[in-house]
């Protein structure tokens, strides 16, 4: 059963379903309603038209933001799917970990591609891209550190280019729980591939969280994908030692991972494309 | 410093039967698993989203709209630091130096969301400090103290994830997606000490869909799981349905 379905048979109770929730507001609202009971599987194919019902059509705004992760998400697969093949990964745990970010990655890719062609957008296609980012990362599919440090800057950055998406998807039910879905699995790769580098000794003092700013030990090359992450300041609130407790100021900026503007994102990813 | 996790209360946890105790996890663990799968399952969508389940209609109110999302945040937060509180005044038998430090930060995250919404939520809207019952859980024990960790921030994150779409105000949104992410890299690091490379498993009973999309759970869901480590009775009837 899927959300075309249900629409379907409410409107031959009610045929007059759409025009009578309108404003339209309502009848997105209305349709989102059922749609948080519904598995996420099922948006794909019933956005399109419960957009054009209450719009006329999708939105560009979500376009937009659904296109802007995909061409994230288009990235971090072809990283990986290129990494797994020609990186020097151990077999057994680092490999199979690997393995499953990748295809995580692919299936973000194919569940937005479907997304977006449901809500009558045109995907973004695959770009062609450039890992040692002009040279920066120049061994980064023959040495595993680098690898594994390309990674993580891919993952924390994900992380964050979603959050800053978040606001964009006010209202949009269904579509807003998946893109959150995304972000806390791209959280948990992050997670994952910094204890990779601790516990190979690539970098003995990450945490899985981000702890101050650039924690990753690459340098300077990646502020941009840490800028502000040392905030530990949230909505006019001082975290750091907040009500008498003994929360350091490292502690109080891991606590709360920070967003990345679209902008902000773009630039630090176009040393990527080639 | 927390009145969360009283003497009197660990002592009456002690009195309870151990057998009870062992139900009483295995079942959560059960429903934990059963209702992240669950939203999956449920399709027909006809029906207006209902707050109430078996008593949650009565007791502490979370009240309505934003404040009240925040109010059901704070209470899942409260849970968790008094969980890790205990957890590293009280570390399990044969604790390694990595997994104390790794605990040690995760308390200090839970403490600062649980004082963040304390402050961030108006005194006269704020539900008031929670008592919490862990009689089930055997902190001597490391599977049984990771298991609960593993449940909690899965939990946590399909409840930041699935109440995302109830809230109206953007900047409250990006204060969810600025916290659900920290609770995400927690449940993968939990879950990598019980079993590396299950940081963000997929299928029955494990927090991923088929889409490698996080499930989300629904208030209904999730205050039910919780409420089995919550002495206080949690009335969510006033939270937004959509």
């Amino acid at each position: 059963m899927n959300i075309v379905n249900i629409l379907e048979e409410i409107e031959k109770v009610d045929g007059d379903v759409y025009e009578r929730l309108s404003p339209r507001r309502k009848a997105m609202q209305s349709f989102f309603n059922m749609g948080s009971k519904i598995a996420l599987a099922a948006v794909p194919l019933a956005l399109g038209s419960m957009f054009k019902k209450a719009y006329g059509a999708t939105p560009t705004q979500v376009l937009e933001v659904l296109n802007f992760a995909l061409t994230l998400e288009h990235l971090e697969y072809n990283f990986y799917k290129l990494g797994y093949a020609s990186a020097p990964i151990p077999d057994g745990a680092p490999k199979g970990a690997i393995m499953t970010i990748r295809d995580h990655e692919d299936a973000h890719v194919k569940f937005l591609q479907t997304t977006i062609t449901g809500a009558g957008g045109t995907p973004v296609p695959q770009a062609n891209y450039d890992f040692t980012a002009g040279g920066a990362f120049a061994d980064v599919f023959s040495n595993y550190a680098t690898f594994l440090a390309v990674a993580q800057v891919f993952e924390d950055t994900g992380v964050r280019a979603y959050k800053g998406q978040a606001g964009a998807l006010l209202g949009t039910g269904p579509v807003l729980t998946a893109a959150l879905g995304i972000h806390s699995v791209e959280a948990r790769h992050a997670s994952h591939i910094r204890q990779m580098r601790r516990n190979t000794g690539q970098m003995p003092t990450i945490k899985p969280w981000i702890t101050g700013g650039n924690d990753t030990g690459i340098g300077p090359a990646v502020n941009g994908s840490f800028a502000g992450e040392e905030n530990v300041v949230q909505a006019t609130i001082n975290i750091t030692g907040i009500n008498g407790q003994a929360i350091s100021a490292d502690a109080a900026s891991a606590a709360f991972d920070e967003p990345l503007s679209k902008n902000q994102i773009l630039a630090i990813v176009t040393p990527f494309f080639a | 410093m927390s009145n969360l996790l009283t003497d009197e209360n660990l002592s009456r946890k002690e009195e309870e039967s151990f057998t009870s105790a062992k139900l009483q996890r295995r079942s959560f663990l059960q429903f934990a698993g059963a209702g992240a799968a669950g939203i999956a399952l449920v399709a027909a969508g006809c029906k207006k989203d209902k707050n109430t389940g078996p008593g949650m209609n009565s007791g502490v109110d979370l009240g309505s709209g934003d404040v009240g999302i925040l109010n059901y945040a704070y209470a899942l937060e409260q849970l968790e630091a008094a969980f890790y509180l205990y957890v590293a005044a009280n570390p399990y038998s044969g604790i390694s130096d990595l997994e104390k430090m790794y605990l040690n930060d995760i308390r200090d995250h839970e403490v600062a969301h649980r004082e963040f919404f304390k402050n961030a939520i108006p005194a006269d809207k704020r539900i008031p400090n929670l008592e919490v019952n862990f009689s089930s859980i055997d902190f001597t024990k490391r599977d049984s103290v990771l298991g609960t960790a593993k449940a909690f921030e899965d939990l946590g994150v399909a409840a930041y994830n699935g109440a995302g779409f109830l809230i109206k105000s953007a900047d409250y949104l990006l204060l969810a997606g600025k916290i659900v992410s920290v609770e995400a890299r927690h449940a993968a690091l939990i879950r990598d000490l019980i079993s590396n490379g299950s940081f963000a498993s997929s299928g029955n009973g494990e927090p991923l869909d088929a889409n490698a999309i996080d499930k989300p759970l629904l208030p209904a869901q999730v205050l039910p799981i919780a409420g089995t480590y919550i002495k206080t009775k949690i009335n969510a009837s006033n939270l937004p349905t959509s």
